[in-house]
């Protein structure tokens, strides 16, 4: 039977066809003497070093395929094995494993070497000694671009942009001399200009969970939807994949379709996702009719709903403005406020956060967070904990326990106070 | 108990008083007196004491604290020292404090400023970023302009802007008693029995909640009394200690070491207190002298990324500088840096067949006997093989 939809299920196609190009582009990048630049997804420097004609590899993608293909465990145990504590960072650690076991991805990808480690530095200290290890292991160079952390809640000051905008300029010389070419501006110009449609697509993406019933999860589906913004942002392929998503969005808003039979809760979602157990963990929301309406991991490697957009004409001062301005690079009091914000805008009816063990940088604070919400704002919340890279730390039924509990309560709360 | 080791005492009593009563006493003394705490692992304490107020080491709350409102707040994933120095401020014994300060060590002593400025609305919090890419033309100049931020949000809560001679005359000061700690370490080095590990640590913690001036006074007499003190020279393996930088272990651990005769010649303890190699290059400009402090004359710590390899060539070094048989590395459970330098010190160690142990300890830990047979252990597996050498 013919399906009635025209664009249903095309951002899932393109997206899979678009990764299989750009991780078969990239194993054959050495054949073709290529250079390849390791970097991380927040606030990440694609357009610029693509511009410098490198090719891009994101551990941490890599290191997410692996846990929701189920490699992500044999790879933690491999970098156990030469020392790595059982306490420390299990991207970091499936990381080392793959490169351990050959660098050969689940979906048989071999992933070449770095001829540079590009430290873009943004919200996480780990990301420091992940490619320290990476430099020592590869015998690659390593640069740092130095991000401070957020003060106040005004946003980065002039101070802090122009001097990650200099660190960017001086970047530029160390890659022609890694990539042997020279840096081709107006190409980095045409990116970002590519840039900006896609950030307006992303958005227009993300803000239609403002109708009820929301046409998308902004958690359990953004957090895919979101992979060419924050891989292969700057590419024509990546502006017609958000124009396609954006159809694919518009008709269920058109037909009332949404990611559950019939939405019966809103729900914001503060932490990364279980990747190892991703669907098992989706469909515990799912069973309770649960909708996320907004999300902080979908803007984990960069935030546009607020109204930054980078900037053609200031191709380097809005790259540094944008890296500042990455989710886990916000101390708390901004990401309460973009929290709460989003609680009131999407018209939510709770809070629900994971808290990772792996990911400090995300989860430092957050059962802060919980008091906050609780007995600040009185807003329901969810407290939950698992890992998003170590399958060992998913404990499924408590974690159903917890999640059951609550929606319970909260159904019931409703109930009672419709009375 | 004789005058040397009363001092060692009251330096002990001080820094093992979770209620800081002799650091509220001397703030009591003279009105229009200030205290600003810090983090781990590092502040520029001469800053502190240039703006009008007594910077106070707030590190964690050791074995002595029973932590029950943080536990709410801080996941049990989180290193005990975030928790137990939550616990501290919510019990309300740093009440006395003027202001907080954090660091960029690492993801968690960064997020707690932010826990802290909430919990505590009515404190001064500031944090201070630590550049990570030295290489660039543009770092030194960030770091001087966050240090004048830094000192001028500081003049604002002690009525004192810190000025060139202000901050020159307290880098006077700080550089006089790092000569002394340095001089303190010196002995550990030479004569590991002299000086109990124990003894000199309870010296350095002193330093991160005195008036530098008397505990200058302190350390010069101590530095004194050294020499004529009786001692018999003790039999052991000299070993590097690393991976103390931040959270710090319980005294009762340093002395099991000393009784283990695993002797720590050298060590990253209190990291932030005694963190730079060598006297300060001075200048005209006290300010560029600060940045240069980071930037040059810093000891290779997690606080501050140099180089991939600069940690482990540094370790490497001070095996070699104190003449250490091995690396002995005690690690608060889930301290993320240290154990991610584990590994490449690890691999540099096992590549120069230097011998290693690695322990991990936490604050509330009471039982050291599992340490005291590995560090034993260890100390005779080392003269074990030195003696096979030696008759092969």
């Amino acid at each position: 039977m013919n399906s009635p939809y025209q664009h249903q299920g095309s951002g899932q196609k393109i997206q899979k066809q678009l990764l299989t190009d750009w991780y078969r582009h990239l194993e054959q990048a050495p054949e073709r003497g290529e250079k390849v630049a390791y970097l991380f997804i927040s606030g990440n420097i694609g357009e610029l070093l693509q511009a410098c004609g490198f090719h891009l590899v994101y551990p941490e993608v890599n290191a997410l395929q692996c846990g929701i293909k189920k490699v992500a465990g044999p790879n933690i145990l491999a970098a156990e094995d030469i020392g790595y504590s059982g306490d420390v960072c299990g991207y970091v650690k499936n990381d080392i494993g793959l490169m351990l076991s050959g660098n050969r991805m689940p979906h048989g990808t071999t992933l070449p070497k770095p001829d540079l480690l590009v430290c873009n530095y943004a919200g996480c200290a780990t990301y420091l000694r992940w490619f320290e290890a990476l430099a020592e292991f590869y015998g690659a160079e390593m640069v740092v671009i130095d991000v401070p952390y957020l003060r106040g809640t005004e946003g980065p000051t002039a101070e802090e942009v122009r001097y990650v905008e200099r660190q960017l300029r001086e970047l530029v010389a160390v890659c022609e001399r890694v990539a042997g070419r020279e840096f081709d501006p107006a190409a980095y110009r045409q990116a970002i200009d590519r840039t900006v449609r896609s950030e307006d697509l992303w958005v227009q993406i993300l803000e239609s969970a403002r109708h009820r019933p929301s046409p998308i999860d902004a958690y359990f589906e953004a957090v895919f939807f979101m992979a060419p913004i924050y891989t292969m942002r700057g590419t024509q392929g990546c502006l017609d994949y958000y124009q396609a998503v954006a159809k694919e969005v518009e008709e269920r808003i058109q037909a009332g379709m949404g990611p559950v039979a019939e939405e019966k809760v809103r729900i914001v979602m503060e932490g990364p996702p279980a990747w190892p157990h991703f669907r098992k963990f989706w469909e515990m929301f799912k069973k309770w009719g649960a909708v996320t309406v907004a999300s902080t991991y979908s803007k984990v490697g960069g935030i546009w709903d607020l109204g930054f957009r980078h900037d053609p004409d200031r191709p380097f001062e809005s790259m540094a403005e944008y890296m500042l301005g990455c989710y886990t690079n916000r101390n708390w009091a901004m990401r309460s406020q973009l929290i709460r914000g989003y609680l009131e805008d999407y018209g939510a009816d709770a809070l629900v956060i994971h808290s990772v063990k792996s990911c400090r940088s995300f989860s430092v604070g957050q059962a802060d967070l919980r008091e906050q919400f609780i007995r600040e704002f009185e807003v329901p919340t969810l407290f939950i904990e698992s890992d998003l890279a170590d399958p060992r730390y998913f404990a499924e039924a408590q974690m159903k326990n917890r999640i059951d509990a609550f929606f319970e309560a909260l159904e019931h709360r409703r109930l009672t106070a419709g009375v | 108990m004789n005058r040397l080791e009363r001092l060692i005492d009251e330096a002990r009593r001080e820094v093992e008083d979770n209620t800081f009563a002799a650091v509220r006493a001397w703030k009591e003394e003279e009105p229009g007196r200030a205290c600003v705490g810090f983090f781990p692992v590092y502040v520029p304490a001469e800053l502190i004491w240039a703006a009008g107020a007594l910077p106070v080491a707030v590190w964690g709350g050791g074995d002595r604290i029973e932590v029950e409102m943080a536990d709410a707040r801080v996941q049990s994933f989180i290193c005990s020292i975030s928790r137990s120095t939550l616990e501290l401020g919510l019990l309300g014994h740093l009440d006395f404090l003027d202001g907080m300060l954090f660091g960029s060590l690492c993801d968690v002593a960064r997020n707690l400023s932010g826990v802290w400025a909430r919990n505590f609305p009515d404190t001064f919090v500031d944090y201070l970023h630590y550049p990570q890419n030295l290489r660039s033309e543009a770092a030194r100049g960030y770091y001087r302009e966050d240090l004048e931020r830094l000192g001028a949000a500081l003049g604002g809560i002690t009525g004192r802007t810190p000025g060139a001679a202000e901050l020159a005359a307290a880098i006077d000061l700080y550089e006089e008693q790092r000569a002394l700690l340095r001089r303190l370490a010196a002995v550990r080095t030479e004569e590991p029995w002299r000086l109990g590990l124990e003894e000199q640590q309870v010296l350095v913690r002193a330093a991160g909640r005195r008036d530098p001036r008397r505990h200058n006074e302190v350390l010069r007499e101590v530095l004194e009394l050294l020499p004529e003190r009786e001692v018999r020279h003790k039999d052991g393996v000299r070993v590097v200690l690393e991976g103390s930088f931040c959270e710090q272990p319980a005294l009762e651990l340093l002395r099991t070491l000393d009784q283990a005769h695993c002797f720590v010649v050298a060590s990253d303890l209190a990291r932030g207190l005694c963190w730079f190699k060598e006297p300060l290059r001075r200048s005209d400009d006290p300010w560029s002298d600060l940045v240069e402090a980071y930037f040059v004359h810093a000891e290779g710590s997690v606080v501050r990324h140099f180089s991939p390899s600069e940690r482990t060539e540094r370790l490497l070094a001070r095996v070699r500088d104190s003449r250490a048989d091995g690396v002995f590395f005690c690690t608060a459970k889930f301290c993320e840096p240290a154990f991610y330098d584990f590994v490449l010190h690890k691999r540099a160690l096992d590549a120069a067949g230097i011998p290693y142990l690695a322990v991990e300890f936490e604050e509330k830990m009471s039982s050291f006997e599992s340490i005291r047979t590995q560090a034993e252990t260890f100390a005779e597996s080392i003269l074990f093989f030195a003696d096979e050498e030696a008759t092969a």
